[in-house]
């Protein structure tokens, strides 16, 4: 998984750089759209980015929108580590935080999306769950993100909220992992986002539970400072908070913030 | 001697430099680790429950894993060096696919069969009521998967360097292959399985891919120092290092006390 990680990166990062030798600067000095767009996002922005990236190039052409998704604490520290990259999408605010406090973003970041997280068990229902007191019994398996990721802190807010102690079997690394053990069925439910319920199709069921509330996810984006491309970076954000793009976030289950 | 000493002065340049620098990649990165440790928080870091328990379960269930890697791989090398099986190179093949195997891919391998709905494991489930994944069991399973081709490549190789004559002076004098087995072939090639032991039981340790993907991630259960590594690094960049740093103190101890041993026999 790790590597997988590091390889996308290298690829964005060979992307760019490969990009960087036709993006010459009289491009974003006339302020025109065009030529390739870094985007970092949040794993769980896949399904619905890949897509506003494809209407963005269909829209603007001669764009071409390259994105590195992965965990979002991971994308900070690149961002941190010089990653050339022009927009940055983030699932936490704390991550966000990270890259704006360092000075790294241009203008304030701004919420585009919430994400609420939801039980996924295996399609069917097996266990008979009903919803979060099942997470509390120590005869079913459970699986829940790890505490260090959003989607592990998001869950420790719910139970808190909810006044249970949570008897999970294993803290996955990521929410894309917790749900692949949904799918095949070796657990009997897992936390994981709305979002991953849907993009799962009809794989897995879902079930909303009250204390969800307590555990509102907000995604920011921002341009960054040090944009190869600052101009359609700039009209890329715009696009995702455009009626369009939060029709499509919609239909991927996120929240109008 | 001598003519060693000699031979190894007149080392052609073309050959140095390539080496030095191959020497100086495989090294450097180590020494990173080094130089960015958090040297003021180490020893609270060290001493944390967290890292006392991740390592406690690391090498648990290395040695576990090394236990099952000796009773299964000898025999199976034994088969490979000396057995008459056709189809050999295959046999050999298939015992070694784990080595180049993408960890993470015998991780899933190993879900979907032992996995509860998988063809082995669901019988587990309901006759037995056993269930590998997220146990310490199945973190013993997944590191000794991916390890044992380590042991059963070294003590073939010590096979195959054996002199067999000694075997088969054992049978002309009455023994039964059993006890030649025991007395005679196992002593000749002590030192191959001793190589092959150690350097299973540090893949072991230092097994990722095919544990979080089996076994997933518990404290206390399945949480190995690899996977505390990584999850570290998500939140905590200097735990990570530090953990990182206990991981590689005993590779280098493990292996270092093996000096030129395990060179011999795996040739």
């Amino acid at each position: 998984m790790p590597n997988l990680r590091i390889s996308t990166t290298l690829a964005a990062v060979a992307l760019t750089l490969v990009a960087c030798g036709g993006d010459t600067p009289a491009d974003n000095a006339t302020g025109a759209v065009n030529g390739p767009v870094t985007v970092f996002a949040a794993a769980s922005l896949t399904e619905s980015f890949t897509k506003l990236g494809q209407e963005f190039e269909a829209a603007h052409p001669g764009t071409k929108v390259n994105f590195n998704f992965a965990g979002s604490s991971a994308l900070a520290q690149q961002i941190d580590q010089g990653a050339p990259a022009d927009v940055f999408a983030s699932a936490a605010q704390t991550n966000m935080k990270q890259v704006s406090d360092a000075g790294a973003t241009s203008g304030e970041p701004v919420t585009f999306v919430r994400n609420r997280l939801e039980i996924a068990v295996p399609k069917g229902n097996p266990a008979g769950i009903t919803g979060l007191v099942d997470f509390a019994d120590a005869e079913r398996k459970i699986a829940l993100c790890d505490e260090k990721v959003p989607c592990g802190a998001a869950a420790k807010k719910v139970f808190e909220a909810a006044g249970l102690a949570a008897a999970p079997d294993t803290l996955e690394q990521d929410v894309k992992a917790a749900l692949t053990k949904v799918r095949l069925g070796e657990v009997d439910a897992a936390l994981v986002y709305r979002t991953d319920v849907k993009a799962a199709g009809g794989e897995v069921d879902g079930i909303a539970f009250p204390e969800a509330d307590e555990a509102i996810n907000d995604y920011p984006i921002a341009t960054l400072a040090k944009a190869p491309n600052a101009t359609t970076a700039g009209a890329f954000m715009q696009f995702v908070l455009s009626a369009r793009g939060r029709a499509v976030l919609g239909e991927a289950g996120f929240d109008a913030p | 001697m001598t003519t060693r000493r000699k031979a190894r002065g007149r080392l052609p340049l073309v050959l140095l430099v390539p080496a030095l620098l191959g020497l100086a990649f495989l090294v450097v990165p180590l020494a990173g680790l080094i130089i960015r440790a958090p040297w003021s928080t180490l020893p609270s870091q060290l001493l944390s429950p967290e890292v006392g328990e991740a390592l406690r379960l690391s090498l648990v269930c290395a040695s576990l894993a090394t236990v099952i890697c000796l009773v299964l791989g000898v025999p199976l090398a034994w088969v490979l060096a000396r057995g008459e099986v056709r189809g050999r190179g295959v046999l050999r093949a298939l015992v070694t696919v784990p080595l180049v195997l993408p960890p993470v891919v015998g991780g899933v391998a190993l879900l979907l069969v032992l996995g509860r709905r998988g063809p082995i494991g669901q019988y587990l489930d309901s006759w037995f009521g056993i269930s590998l994944p997220f146990t310490t069991a199945g973190v013993v399973i997944a590191e000794a998967f991916v390890a044992m081709p380590f042991l059963v490549i070294s003590v073939e190789g010590a096979l195959r360097a054996a002199d067999p004559r000694y075997e088969e002076a054992a049978a002309t004098l009455g023994a039964s292959r059993w006890l030649t087995f025991r007395r005679v072939t196992l002593p000749s090639i002590a030192p191959g399985i001793v190589a092959g032991t150690v350097l299973c039981w540090a893949r072991a340790l230092g097994e990722f891919g095919a544990t979080i993907t089996f076994a997933g991630n518990f404290p206390g259960e399945t949480t190995t120092m690899p996977l505390a590594v990584y999850l570290a690094l998500e939140a905590d960049p200097d735990a990570a290092i530090v953990l990182s740093m206990v991981l590689l103190i005993v590779s280098i101890v493990v292996l270092a006390s093996l000096r030129d041993r395990w060179i011999r026999g795996v040739s």
